[in-house]
Parts: C-alpha cells; sequence; structure tokens
C-alpha cells in the first residue's frame, strides 16, 4: 500500500464523518435485513456462523474503509476539478 | 437493544462508548484492549463465554481500520508482524497447556498470578524510568518527527545486546530500520506475549509492544502498527474458533465497532503529534491495568479478559 499524503484536520474530520454515516448504515443494513437470520445460524449451523461472522466484521472493517478511502479520493478530485 | 444471539439487553450506546474508548486506545497505543472491552461487557451480565469471543470479533475488526491507517503512515513492518504470529500462537498454546498442567498438579494459580502481577509491575516501572529519563535528557526534542525509523530509548545497549545474537537464521528488518536480527529472537519475543495471553487471555499487547521497542529495536511508531497487524491475524483466527464454538455475539460485535472505527483512526492520527518517548511514558498505565486484571482474577476466580 503506497504511503498515503497525511490528512489536514479538516480532511479527517470529513473523513470521519463520512465513515461515521457509512459504518451506521452498514450496522443499520445487517440489523434489518439479517439479524434474525444470523441468530438462526449461531443456533444452527457453527462453521456458517463463524464465517458469516468473521465475513461481516471484517467487512465493516476493511470494506468500508476502502470505500471511505475512494469516496475522498473522488471528492478531492471533484473539489480540484471546480 | 436486544441481542437476540446472547440473550442479552444492552443499550447501543453504551456500547459504542466503550467501543470508541478502546478504539483510541489500540490506535494509539498497538493494543487489542480486551483488559477493558472484557470488565465492560462483562459488568452489562453478558456470559463470560461471550465476553470472550465477542470481544475477539470486536478487536479484529477495531484492528484492521487501525492497522491500515497505521500502514497508511508507513507505522507496519508485515514481515515482522508475520514471524511474529507464529511465535504468539505457539506461546498461547503454551501457556494454555502450561497452566493446565500446573493446574493439575496443584493450586498454582496463586503463585503464578503473583509472578505475573510482579512481572507487570516491573515492565510499567521500566517503561516509566526510561521514557521519562529521555525525555528529561532531551533527547526526544532532538529525535526526527515521526514517521522515522530513528527511535531514541535509554535502552539502546540492550537492543544492541539482543542484536549481538547471531544464532541463524539472520534476518533484515528494513522496515523497522534493522539490517539484522536472529529470527530465534523475533519467535522468543513472540512466544512470550504469546504465554501472557495464555495465561491472562486477550492479546496482551501491553507486554509485547514494550518488547518489540527495547528488545527488537523497532520504533515506536512501528511497533505500534505492527502489533496491531499481528492483532488481525490472531484475533481473526479467534473469532472464528470462538464462533465455532458459540461464545461470538457478532452483533454486539458490529456495535461496538461503529464507535471502535471512529475512535482507532482518531488514535492512529495522535501518533502522528507524539514521538517515541512520550508514547511511551503515556503506555506506562496498561501494563498496570493487566496487573489488576491478574489481581481480580486471584481474588475472584473470575476471567475478565
Amino acid at each position: 500500500m503506497p504511503r498515503r499524503p497525511q490528512p489536514s484536520v479538516r480532511e479527517l474530520m470529513v473523513e470521519l464523518a463520512l465513515y461515521a454515516v457509512l459504518v451506521v448504515g452498514y450496522l443499520s443494513g445487517v440489523l434489518l435485513l439479517i439479524d434474525d437470520r444470523v441468530a438462526e445460524l449461531a443456533v444452527e449451523t457453527g462453521v456458517l456462523y463463524a464465517v458469516v461472522a468473521l465475513a461481516l466484521i471484517v467487512g465493516q472493517g476493511f470494506l468500508l474503509d476502502i470505500v471511505v478511502e475512494n469516496l475522498l479520493r473522488f471528492v478531492r478530485s471533484w473539489m480540484n476539478g471546480r | 437493544m436486544d441481542f437476540a444471539i446472547s440473550g442479552e439487553v444492552i443499550h447501543p450506546a453504551y456500547l459504542v462508548t466503550v467501543g470508541f474508548v478502546i478504539g483510541a486506545l489500540g490506535g494509539f497505543f498497538g493494543v487489542g484492549g480486551s483488559f477493558l472491552a472484557g470488565p465492560a461487557l462483562f459488568a452489562v451480565g453478558v456470559p463470560m463465554n461471550y465476553v470472550v469471543g465477542t470481544d475477539m470479533a470486536h478487536i479484529t475488526g477495531k484492528s484492521i481500520v487501525a492497522a491500515r491507517h497505521h500502514r497508511a503512515l508507513g507505522n507496519v513492518d508485515i514481515k515482522l508482524g508475520l514471524l511474529m504470529v507464529i511465535g504468539t500462537v505457539i506461546g498461547v498454546e503454551v501457556g494454555a497447556q502450561a497452566i493446565e498442567a500446573l493446574e493439575r498438579r496443584g493450586n498454582v494459580e496463586v503463585p503464578v498470578g503473583i509472578s505475573f502481577t510482579v512481572i507487570l509491575l516491573a515492565v510499567s516501572a521500566l517503561i516509566a524510568w526510561e521514557s521519562w529519563r529521555t525525555i528529561r535528557q532531551g533527547r526526544a526534542l532532538r529525535a526526527p518527527k515521526p514517521p522515522t525509523l530513528v527511535d531514541i530509548t535509554s535502552l539502546s545497549h540492550v537492543t544492541r545486546k539482543v542484536h549481538a545474537i547471531r544464532i541463524p537464521p539472520m534476518i533484515s528488518l528494513p522496515a523497522s530500520g534493522i539490517p539484522a536480527i536472529s529470527l530465534w529472537v523475533i519467535l522468543g519475543v513472540a512466544l512470550v506475549g504469546g504465554v501472557f495471553a495464555g495465561f491472562l487471555g486477550g492479546g496482551a499487547g501491553y507486554v509485547r509492544m514494550p518488547m518489540l521497542v527495547y528488545l527488537i529495536g523497532a520504533p515506536t511508531h512501528v511497533a505500534v502498527g505492527t502489533d496491531l497487524f499481528e492483532i488481525v491475524i490472531s484475533a481473526g483466527y479467534g473469532t472464528f474458533t470462538h464462533a465455532l464454538k458459540g461464545n461470538v455475539d457478532i452483533i454486539i460485535a458490529l456495535v461496538m465497532h461503529t464507535g471502535a472505527a471512529i475512535g482507532a483512526q482518531i488514535g492512529v492520527q495522535l501518533t502522528r503529534h507524539f514521538s517515541g518517548p512520550r508514547i511511551r511514558l503515556a503506555f506506562v498505565p496498561l501494563p498496570l491495568i493487566g496487573a489488576a486484571v491478574v489481581i481480580y482474577k486471584l481474588l475472584t476466580g473470575t476471567e475478565v479478559g
């Protein structure tokens, strides 16, 4: 991974706000769409539940970070283009 | 909020706040934070088996965010982290097996617990003395601004002696600025950290991070980032095995992670504004918390992390 330029306080605030919105959206999505199914899996099938649990936490940690990074890159290029 | 998997009702704001605090500490110090997350979950009535597994899951997510941001700052030595994983896994197993074997012979929990407490107090005192001395000597002020591969400690003579151990294979760690170090030293350090983790639960980052700095010779910022990278792998493995045993309430972990992810990013960014000795000085209370965990366990017979 190439070393990213260090963000200013303002950029960091924007990044954190964007991240907060996405992470709450992700959690809401999980709660609304698959909460019950995940609870059933936890009781019924250990292996599948383990895979799903790991995927959910890795998804929240890894994918959201990548999405935010790319969104910020897009916003920066859009701002520079104006 | 009703968490169906563990059958608990917990206010999500509590979980988000706990996650935020642990995330910020983890991002800044490179520790998992189970010594806080464990008691925090236990305090609201989460059964102990779910405490341990759910804590692992939340730590995995938080460490991914923190490690990614540390890597972006150039603070992760992946080669060192991967080698450490090997020693840590063996150490955790050795620690757990040793405790079981000792327990079969009789009640050894008290003498072992007291020994660990003394070690943790000594680690805390050593870091306090070293970092305070380095800062007072004004050497920290002359140290280059992070990120850098140069760090100044008052225990550099110890690091030099460790580097003088020439048992092959010797390996280089360019990301940490270490030209040659014995593989056995790295595995040994990771093994010791793993034994602590096996006995105390959690990741025992409060022991591993100082060893990375003083024994391996990694700059403090790289030690923090590399420790987090290692935690991603070991806690991810722990999450999977605990989930197989039905010990993970992943929804609690996801709620905690909403706060932890934000806290971790703030913690990582804060490391940019502190020199290595100042981070180490702020680190001093963490082994003390580890000692408190051991004392609590000895007094009550209850795991808290």
